[in-house]
């Protein structure tokens, strides 16, 4: 899956979890860029990333991650 | 109502579509009752009031809640003020295996053992009486889940140093708690998560990550399940099951078929598979749900294939058999009219999704589940919780009966030409007295459940009955009727107070020229409609207020969706319509004559108050 398509399908998880259809999410997104972004809804994002791309993170690449882009190299290398 | 959120759900969609549910919910133009719910966790609550919140939205409840900061369930029970200033109607107690510190050693005595037991308990016995004490309210707790592993091997649970024993006999003594005090609820989330699958549910990934005691995707059935008791506690639960017969109840078509092919019984497995479902729909009889058939068939094909000798259900187990050709729909509204019940109190089970679609359509309200294949029907039905049991009265195992001779007597009816010639004719005894304990839970519960005899729709937990039973300033009535065909229990309520309550002040103003008793409460069980009960509770009402020197009564009506039945009903027993507003409720008064002649003529009433 290329870059692009993979960001088209992170902004539809995105737009789903904080109900806005706004969102349009970059490699620099961090939570800071999203207003409802806690750690509480962070959980929800989690969950929601893995049912669309079908994999599991780790507590390893949870904790890791510092934006989206990071989190988009992770679901990338367990796509294969 | 939104499908999305019946079982069998999707939990992923509900965890990821939360906020957009929530909006669909509230766009609903569907009256609720308010309740304030303080959710308290040992651990992380956030995503389960969340969903919660959206299975009671869905229930016709809105709730209010308060949540503890992070695993301070037991410090908010003993010492938050905040939350007794909240002042919750139900506090839920969230806390799980990980919020037990300390586990038997392998070198620990018996004695050791037995006394970190008691310690582990006595943490939570302590609060729990303090919310009796403080809070008055339902408790739900739930009860231990099963560790994520085994230090002991199989051991783990027989040997007393094992967590497994320990959590097993920890949950014992949650149980004799329960048992013994009314209000108190278990949430059995052992039972969830063995369902779940416990590697699942208690992956440690969510707890080190963060402190959720269970995996998210499982919260929806965690919630789900916490619902259910909370509805059934306010009188939500349903009442009816209706059933379809071909291919539901049995394998075939009887009226292809024949008797002899069908599939029921012990010889082939989908005749197991049939008759194990038919001895769950049957047991659920004993917990005072109520049987009937609606299908497409001749009625003596329909009765033949219940007459099957190898069929745990008989036709004597159902109250209605609808077998006709005629629209499902029509029958199933046809059901809840018969029955007096609302078809919002009604399930309706068919293995045709056709049939369920239409009935979907054309009666709004009824719950459809998505049944599955047979061998899915009982967890689908049991895990739906439509029957939730929070308490089992001898009411309740008599239920089916009681709407049976119902059903007799209204065949009787048919046969008399004066009414009142054919109410005598049923023999009814009344017993009309002040609220007694053991009826208390009884009273508690009709006045959660009542919506369409019921002049004010007001509800009360059981101890705010008992406490309104101890005020001297308070007129309490129950009332029980009898008669030829049975006994149909407790069947009205009236409550009385000498004051007039703020609400009512602050609605009508204040009243106090003479001695006058408000009534806050009338309600009646449509079950024993036009019986004249009504009037029976009116003469022994005036006689009390006699004895009290009370000469004047005030009624008030306040209308919801359900109770346009009783818009006129004090104008029915002699009161006069003093006030009316703009949303309709009405105030109406009685001034009591010295010659107040009776108005039960046709009910043989024992009551205190009568000599």
């Amino acid at each position: 899956m290329d870059r692009e398509e993979l960001f088209e399908r992170l902004n539809t998880v995105f737009r789903d979890v904080f109900d806005d259809e706004d969102i349009t999410v970059t490699d620099l997104t961090t939570a800071n860029d999203i207003e409802d972004w806690d750690s509480l809804e962070h959980i929800n994002l989690m969950a929601a990333v893995e049912e669309e791309f079908g994999i599991k993170f780790t507590m390893g690449q949870i904790v890791s991650m510092k934006n989206v882009g990071q989190m988009a190299d992770i679901i990338q290398e367990k796509l294969g | 109502m939104l499908r999305e959120l019946e079982y069998p759900f999707d939990n992923e969609y509900i965890l990821k579509k939360s906020k957009s549910l929530k909006k669909a919910l509230l766009k609903e133009q569907t009256k609720r009752i308010q309740k304030k719910i303080a959710v308290l966790g040992g651990s992380t609550t956030h995503d389960i009031s969340k969903v919660l919140e959206l299975f009671l939205l869905n229930y016709g409840i809105e709730p209010v809640f308060y949540e503890s900061e992070y695993a301070q369930y037991w410090q908010d029970v003993m010492f938050n003020e905040e939350l007794q200033d909240f002042a919750p109607d139900i506090i839920y107690i969230h806390t799980s295996n990980r919020n037990i510190h300390e586990y038997p050693k392998v070198s620990d005595s018996p004695a050791d053992v037995d006394g970190l037991l008691t310690q582990t308990y006595s943490h939570f016995e302590t609060m729990w009486q303090r919310i009796e004490q403080v809070y008055h309210c339902p408790v739900i707790q739930n009860n231990m889940e099963l560790p994520f592993y085994r230090l002991l091997g199989n051991r783990d649970a027989s040997d007393i140093h094992g967590r497994i024993h320990f959590i097993n006999q920890l949950n014992e003594k949650f149980y004799q708690y329960a048992n013994a005090h009314q209000n108190f609820y278990i949430n059995d989330i052992q039972y969830l998560s063995s369902c779940y699958g416990l590697d699942k549910w208690s992956d440690p990934l969510f707890w080190h990550m963060y402190k959720y005691a269970l995996c998210l995707p499982a919260i929806p059935n965690l919630s789900y399940n916490v619902a259910n008791i909370i509805k059934a506690i306010y009188g939500k639960n349903k009442k009816s099951l209706v059933l379809d017969l071909d291919n539901t109840l049995w394998g075939g078509i009887v009226g292809d078929d024949g008797v002899e092919n069908l599939e029921i019984g012990q010889e082939t497995s989908m005749g197991q598979v049939f008759s194990e479902f038919q001895q769950y729909v049957k047991d659920q009889k004993d917990i005072g749900v109520m049987l009937n058939i609606s299908s497409k068939n001749e009625e003596e094909n329909a009765i033949a294939g219940l007459e099957h000798p190898d069929a745990p259900l008989k036709p004597e187990d159902f109250i209605l058999i609808k077998a006709n050709w005629d629209p499902k729909s029509m029958n199933i509204q046809n059901i809840a009219k018969e029955l007096n019940i609302l078809p919002e109190s009604l399930v309706f089970v068919d293995d045709n999704p056709a049939e369920r679609e239409i009935v979907r359509q054309q009666v709004p309200g009824v719950s459809i589940p998505e049944i599955g294949s047979p061998e899915q029907y009982i967890s689908v039905l049991d895990h739906s919780g439509f029957f939730e049991v929070t308490q089992l009265s001898e009411d309740d195992r008599k239920r089916n009966e009681m709407y049976k001779a119902n059903v007799q007597r209204h065949q009787q009816e048919a046969g008399f030409a004066d009414y009142s010639e054919y109410l005598r004719s049923l023999d009814m005894k009344g017993t009309i007295k002040a609220f007694e304990p053991m009826y208390m839970a009884r009273i508690a519960q009709l006045t959660n459940k009542s919506n369409q005899f019921n002049l004010t729709t007001k509800r009360f937990s059981q101890s705010e009955i008992q406490e309104a039973a101890a005020d001297a300033q308070k007129l309490t009535l129950y009332g029980k009727l009898e008669d030829k065909f049975g006994d149909n229990g407790v069947v009205s309520i009236v409550m009385g107070d000498e004051r007039q309550t703020g609400e009512m002040r602050a609605v009508w103003g204040d009243e106090s020229e003479e001695k006058t008793l408000h009534i806050e409460l009338w309600l009646m069980s449509c079950r024993v409609l036009k019986r004249d009960m009504e009037f029976a509770m009116m003469d022994a009402l005036v006689e009390e207020c006699r004895k009290r020197g009370i000469t004047k009564i005030k009624g008030y009506y306040y209308p919801t969706a359900k109770n346009a039945m009783v818009r006129e009903f004090y104008g029915l027993q002699g009161f006069t319509k003093e006030k009316e507003d703009e949303n309709g409720n009405t105030v109406w008064y009685y001034k009591i004559e010295n010659s107040y002649e009776h108005k039960n003529k046709v009910i043989q009433v024992n009551s205190e108050s009568q000599r």
